[in-house]
């Protein structure tokens, strides 16, 4: 049995927690989220390097909270996707158990928040390199080259919301994109609506983003929108010195301000 | 491009900018009539969108105009409008979108020639410009595909 299973298999059998949400095999050689609720159930569980995906997603699914307090496996983008979900209180600390694993793979013991946060505050917390490599070739382009690359990327986008599917900042349980009045975006897709509405997740996420990276792995048609946050999370940082989801009590970037706010662009 | 006109929104503030364009008006100074006007109860009301939507339907430049920083008549409009361009403005030169087609600008109630300077500027900018090509032809290629679809 794993760490993981051996650990959740204590939570669960101690009844500190009623769900535990974790990896298992799937088919072809694929993982899968699980969601374990009992003891016998818990060696399911595995981790190894093939578990990516950004299981703070499912803390604020109503299916999930249904079952009671729960456990949930995670790695720093979800530790981090935790702490601010703590923060715009959509999770509160004392409904969940963190089952931590640090970058060598070993299970941390979060007994509260603060160590969590300790954590968190020790770690690397740009963007992961390969993503930041984009980033600057991207941005050594002219203006044109990157207009022409992003009308060609976003001309794939088939407005399955995936990306916002997989996020776990896009909690809204009415999202702008189903309202239609006004009709903010087109419902079909097409190059022109399908750049505004990227536009738009990426603005709601701004100064919220913890670069992840999942909605760029959800994408079907492999359209690297994670970029677009990744590149607001980047200047986040550059411009107000914040990386997102550090603590519990973290301000929300975009609705507070500080009346010194550099810029250069504004006459 | 000698008979290009430019279509110019301004998106203003009611409390500042709205009432300093009045000035100009009053104090009968002649500016570019390419801008159309557009009056929000402030500067941190005005949604990104309203941006992209103008470029679709046709604007070839913007101007964002509001109080100045602690001018605002709510306290802090503007200041959170700030923090929002300035994110909205990283978004757009990584998107390739041209921000050399927007103003930003704080202009209050007394700066009646002052917005005149800021529309003309605007104006003479999009004029060198040219119209916005790539945009219009992003937007446009689905209305021309729906139309050979029908």
């Amino acid at each position: 049995m794993s760490n993981v299973a051996t650990k959740a298999k204590e939570l669960l059998e101690s009844k500190a927690v009623q769900v535990v949400i974790g990896y298992e095999n799937g088919t072809n050689g694929v993982v899968r989220p699980a969601f374990i609720t009992t003891p016998a159930k818990a060696a399911q569980l595995i981790y190894d390097e093939r578990c990516v995906q950004n299981l703070a997603v499912y803390l604020t699914k109503h299916e999930v909270k249904h079952f009671g307090k729960m456990g949930i496996v995670a790695t720093l983008p979800v530790m981090r996707s935790i702490m601010m979900l703590i923060s715009e209180q959509q999770v509160f600390p004392d409904n969940i158990v963190v089952l931590g694993i640090a970058d060598d793979g070993n299970i941390l013991d979060f007994a509260d928040m603060k160590i969590m946060q300790a954590h968190i505050g020790k770690s690397n917390l740009e963007n992961p390199s390969k993503d930041q490599e984009k980033l600057a070739e991207l941005n050594k382009m002219s203006l044109e080259e990157r207009f022409k690359f992003w009308e060609q990327e976003l001309s794939k986008c088939i407005k399955c919301y995936a990306c916002r599917q997989s996020c776990p900042m896009c909690y809204c349980t009415r999202c702008f994109t189903e309202c239609n009045q006004p009709q903010w975006l087109p419902v079909q897709s097409n190059t022109h609506g399908n750049m505004e509405w990227h536009i738009l997740r990426a603005m709601h996420l701004a100064g919220r983003c913890i670069s992840c990276g999942e909605c760029g792995r959800a994408c079907p048609v492999n359209i690297p929108c994670h970029l677009l946050t990744m590149q607001l999370a980047d200047q986040t940082f550059n411009y107000f010195n914040v990386h997102a989801g550090i603590s519990e009590d973290m301000k929300s970037v975009m609705s507070t301000f500080e009346p010194n706010d550099k810029e250069s662009f504004i006459i | 491009m000698s008979d290009f006109e430019p279509k110019v929104v301004a998106f203003v503030c009611n409390w500042c900018t709205y009432a300093g364009a009045d000035l100009t008006g009053t104090s009968r100074i002649k500016y570019a009539s390419n801008v159309k006007i557009i009056r929000f109860p402030c500067t941190g009301r005005i949604d990104f969108m309203l941006l992209l939507k103008s470029f679709a339907n046709g604007a070839d430049g913007i101007i964002i105009s509001g109080c100045h920083p602690n001018d605002c008549h709510y306290t802090s409009g503007n200041f959170h409008a700030k923090r929002r361009w300035i994110m909205f403005k990283e978004l757009m030169d990584f998107m390739g979108i041209d921000m050399k087609r927007i103003t930003f600008s704080w202009v209050s109630a007394a700066e009646g020639a002052r917005w005149a300077e800021v529309v003309n500027t605007t104006v003479a900018r999009v004029r060198e410009l040219g119209p916005y090509v790539s945009y219009k032809q992003m937007v446009n290629t689905h209305i021309e595909e729906e139309v050979t679809n029908e």
